[in-house]
């Protein structure tokens, strides 16, 4: 399949949610890490709307202390893009699954070869934080060419002249970081999170999601006001460091789902 | 000209690039516009140099080895960035950064340290200018060079040790670069070498030329000719940057030595991370691997984007000495020249003493990038147990 004309699976999976008038929620779990696959399971399970599988990295820039503390795990166990990969098909989801990595582990075996494993992996999307709009354009058209879709981050200072552009590139849903920094939870909602989604409402009618510092359900609700809904990462994962395991998984992403279902 | 701007996405050749996440993409394109403007601002050109002179002392001397030279047969010139206030080359650059912070309206600045050279170099700039510094460096390195931490306290900047991944470098600039992602509104990233997003490389270069102007016309001074080689270490090449711009349009030979734990250039493949698209030892699926150095400022994966584009053209050469080599080329200058150098310059130095068969009777001009003090309590350890004093 191919982009150039036309929406992937995660764009109008997310859209037809979106049309029932559902608040979206999207679940991050970093691949690799012990019991991670029954944890994506029961998050699809507990209502997740798509699901962002970590392929971890040594130098996750964009990531915070829990997401790091994951990944590091996951590697020193082993986990190595193709380990995580080789796993997604046998997952029992029903929903769309995006992998967020950082861009060297598509750049090191190129950008074709990258985009067709995740295609033939059931990848449907891809998250590259430290791959920006200005050096984004080869990888999205090798992405596209095979029906992978690429999401774009919104970040607050992203300029307006330039967010019609980036809104445009994104495939998938638009990404809006919810603030300045890394992921990781935060005591209370960032006021950019609100101020960011708004912006990116008004160039694109793609699904808007927030992220980075979703903290609690009620942070969830209220960045959803405007946003179309959220994505959930260290939360979830710091449960599994916890030793939570899947069903401590379960159990969160369910209250996320329910206060967003309650509004 | 060979060392020239890089093209307007910041790449040399195929290398470079501006590799940061978007939150980051404003402060790089202000940063770049801000350094443009500056250096064509001849009030802003003069008070960086009237700085690195009355401050800095600059000029750095030209030192000619007679007992080395006539130990190796080859005539070595040093080029004495030793000598510089904080003991490195490391000034340059951070006054340069310093002042262009200041500039754009910054007040903090946080820089990543290796070695600590760099770290006290910043912490330094931001108490002459009134400025809030908070420096990264990798617990292993913490450890190794305990006198550069409490240098740092005592010039009034907040030291953290990175205790993720490797410990060193590597992982202190993942640090700084999450800190700036937070702070970017009013602090200013003081990047160490030539290397990160565009402008830093070329930026970072542009402030180091000043070693590579002085260097050649004190060449010119002495024998009316330009050296028959040009060496510097390379952890992310910034000092042999400075060197090599002053000679890049000339027939010197130019070489960039590696430690052989951190041989990007060596054993390197094209990569991306910190920003860049450059060299980068990685494993077979592109994880970054982890250098192994004895020294500090060196034990880093990669290497700026300049100097990839200088070896891929085949400009420069980028050898490898061993730990061994250079434990041995810092004992050697100590002893015939009293100058005690640092690990990362010691490396040079290893070249030199290697190659010196195949340079008999050339002139070979090497940059004596830091003075070694920071490295007497680890060579005490080292020699110690070697029982090699
Ligand atoms: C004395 C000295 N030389 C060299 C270096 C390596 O940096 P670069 O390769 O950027 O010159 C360092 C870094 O800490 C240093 O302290």
């Amino acid at each position: 399949m191919n982009l150039e004309s036309g929406v992937g699976r995660m764009e109008s999976f997310l859209r037809g949610r979106r049309d029932d008038g559902a608040k979206l929620l999207v679940v991050y779990i970093t691949g690799g890490y012990e019991g991670w696959e029954a944890a994506v399971e029961t998050a699809a399970a507990a209502g997740a709307d798509a699901i962002e599988i970590g392929i971890p990295f040594s130098d996750p820039v964009m990531d915070g202390p829990v997401i790091q503390e994951a990944s590091q795990a996951a590697l020193e166990a082993g986990a190595t893009p193709s380990s995580v990969l080789a796993a997604v098909p046998n997952l029992d989801t029903g929903v769309p699954h995006a992998v967020m990595t950082y861009y060297n582990l598509a750049h090191h075996p190129g950008h074709e070869r990258f985009a067709a494993t995740l295609a033939n992996s059931g990848i449907d999307a891809a998250i590259l934080p430290d791959l920006p709009l200005v050096e984004s354009g080869p990888w999205r058209q090798a992405a596209a060419e095979v029906g992978v879709e690429t999401i774009m981050l919104a970040a607050p200072t992203t300029p307006d002249d330039r967010l019609p552009e980036l809104c445009a590139a994104s495939q998938g849903f638009v990404y809006a970081v919810g603030l300045l920094g890394v992921t990781g939870e935060r005591s209370t909602l960032a006021s950019t999170a609100t101020e960011i989604a708004k912006r990116c409402k008004n160039v694109t009618d793609k699904p808007v999601l927030t992220g980075v510092g979703i903290g609690s359900p009620e942070q969830a609700v209220e960045a959803s006001v405007v946003a179309d809904g959220v994505i959930i990462g260290s939360a979830v994962v710091r449960r599994l460091l916890d030793g939570g395991g899947a069903d401590g998984v379960g159990e969160l992403v369910a209250s996320y789902r329910a206060a967003l279902d309650a509004g | 000209m060979v060392m020239t701007d890089p093209n307007k996405e910041g790449r040399f050749g195929e290398f470079g690039g501006r590799f940061v996440p978007e939150t980051l993409i404003p402060a790089c394109e202000e940063l770049e516009t801000a350094f443009r403007d500056a250096w064509a601002d001849p009030a802003f050109v003069s008070e960086f140099h009237r700085i690195l002179n009355d401050y800095g002392g600059r000029p750095s001397p030209l030192t000619e080895c007679y007992r080395l030279s006539e130990q190796l047969g080859v005539r070595i010139l040093l080029k004495r960035e030793d000598l510089n206030h904080t003991g490195s080359h490391k000034i340059n650059n951070v006054i340069g950064q310093a002042l262009l912070a200041r500039r754009m309206g910054k007040s903090r600045l946080v820089a990543e340290t290796g070695a600590g050279q760099h770290g006290v170099a910043t912490a330094t700039a931001a108490a002459l200018l009134d400025m809030e510094c908070k420096v990264y460096m990798g617990q292993v390195d913490v450890e190794r060079q305990e006198l550069n931490v409490f240098r740092m306290h005592l010039l009034g900047s907040e030291v953290e040790a990175v205790s993720s991944g490797s410990q060193t470098l590597k992982d202190a600039v993942n640090e700084a670069l999450r800190d700036w992602v937070a702070t970017v509104e009013n602090t200013h990233y003081c990047l160490g070498s030539v290397m990160g997003p565009h402008p830093y490389p070329w930026m970072v270069r542009t402030f180091h030329h000043v070693i590579g102007d002085e260097a050649y016309e004190q060449c010119m001074k002495l024998m009316n000719r330009v050296p028959d080689v040009v060496v510097a270490c390379v952890g992310g090449g910034s000092n042999a940057a400075g060197i090599f711009s002053g000679f890049a349009d000339t027939n010197a030979r130019l070489i960039g030595v590696e430690p052989a734990g951190g041989a990007a250039v060596g054993r390197g493949v094209p990569g991306v991370v910190h920003g860049m698209n450059s060299y980068l030892m990685q494993d077979e699926v592109g994880q970054v691997q982890e250098a192994e150095s004895i020294s500090a400022g060196l034990d880093y994966p990669g290497v700026g984007p300049e100097h990839a584009y200088l070896s891929s053209i085949g400009r420069a050469e980028y050898p490898a000495v061993t730990d061994q080599e250079v434990v041995e080329a810092f004992q050697l200058l100590s002893k015939t020249e009293g100058i005690i150098p640092a690990l990362e310059s010691a490396h040079a130095l290893a070249w030199v003493v290697r190659e010196a068969a195949t340079l008999q009777d050339q002139a070979v001009l090497l940059n004596l990038s830091g003075r070694g003090d920071k490295d007497v309590d680890q060579m005490m350890d080292v020699l110690g147990t070697e029982n090699n004093q």
